[in-house]
């Protein structure tokens, strides 16, 4: 039994693709098999997140124009054999796919996989709509700003117009320091506002830029980040996860996997 | 002085204004209109009974009863302190 899970967010940088890479890689490694697909058509970051821009023979586009079969435009991770890349086209726009090509595409996939990870690009507009066609559930990216709020409270009217069976969300870039100074939304502010369930706060970590510049998706590693990405999984899977408190161990970590990185 | 020792942190200021701002983008209607209406019900309920209108508050919220299509409607709230029933 698979599930289609979008990733989505409605503003842009909230961390749409970084929670994509880190959701995929986590799921991978707890055994189940994973597609990630980069809805982002003309602009592709997934490949880049995950560090496999330069295998990119085929994309999204040529699959659902008939150039290609499936498995052809299938990148396997390189650290995860049972994770799967589906890159999107940089060169195309997204009126080069419709919603009926994106569910057709997605019905084919779920005989293969578990789980089938849709990077959503931002807005509402023709990109949305092709990456919501063919999911079953969607996780809502957002930060405690004002204006990522207010983009994510519009997709969740959106996503409950389409009936979605369930909505998650995802508090990323949350600061435990501004926070206790009363300068930002602690994670229940954020959920008291947008009234959905959620499925995990992610402590803005400077680890992110260093998996990003890396190419490798930091899920699990023992990073403030890594540890909350690895939670969401076990959520996603549905496990019961306690919610780690991240205000005194940013610290720690951050210095323990410093002395790593010197070494 | 006062102000200063009284003075909203950043975070409730936000808070605030993302609740008054997400009504309006729910219903797609502006604040003034949920002012209008909110001084309207004010004006019919004051007519029965003395109310505290100034901290009364009124609130549209997605968990309404379900619609025909199974579809959550919005449902408005209004919450309004009563000083006196039998005015």
């Amino acid at each position: 039994m698979s599930e289609v899970i979008v990733v989505t967010s409605g503003k842009g940088g909230v961390g749409k693709t970084t929670t994509s890479a880190n959701v995929g890689t986590g799921l991978a490694r707890m055994g189940k098999k994973v597609c990630l697909i980069d809805t982002d058509i003309g602009l592709r970051n997934l490949d880049v997140v995950m560090g496999l821009e330069n295998r990119i023979v085929y994309n999204l586009v040529d699959v659902v124009e008939g150039n290609c079969r499936i498995k052809q435009a299938l990148i396997r991770d390189k650290r995860n054999p049972s994770l799967y890349l589906m890159p999107s086209a940089q060169t195309r726009d997204k009126s080069a796919v419709t919603p009926e090509q994106m569910v057709k595409m997605i019905t084919h996939l779920r005989e293969q996989f578990d789980y089938i990870i849709l990077d959503c690009p931002a807005g509402i507009e023709q990109g949305f709509r092709n990456a919501i066609a063919g999911a079953d559930r969607a996780l809502v990216v957002t930060t405690p700003e004002v204006s990522a709020i207010r983009d994510a409270d519009r997709i969740i009217g959106l996503l409950e117009a389409e009936e979605f069976k369930q909505i998650d969300l995802v508090i990323n870039r949350l600061r435990t320091d501004l926070v206790r100074r009363g300068d930002m939304m602690s994670a229940s502010d954020v959920v008291d506002i947008l009234s959905v369930s959620l499925i995990g706060v992610v402590p803005d970590d400077e680890n992110i830029v260093i998996s990003t510049n890396q190419g490798e998706p930091l899920v699990g590693n023992g990073t403030p980040a890594g540890i909350a990405f690895q939670n969401i999984c076990g959520r996603v899977l549905g496990k019961e996860v306690p919610f780690a408190d991240f205000s005194k161990g940013i610290s720690f970590w951050t210095r323990v996997s410093g002395i790593f990185h010197k070494v | 002085m006062k102000h200063f020792f009284h003075r909203k942190s950043s975070k409730e200021v936000a808070k605030d204004r993302l609740k008054i701002l997400l009504i309006s983008d729910r219903v797609n209607c502006s604040p003034e209109m949920m002012e209008m209406i909110k001084a309207d019900i004010a004006k019919v309920i004051s007519k029965y009974m003395k109310i505290d209108a100034k901290s009364m508050e009124i609130q549209i919220t997605k968990t309404g009863s379900k619609g025909g299509r199974g579809v959550k409607t919005p449902a408005l709230y209004a919450n309004i302190p009563i000083i006196d029933l039998n005015q």
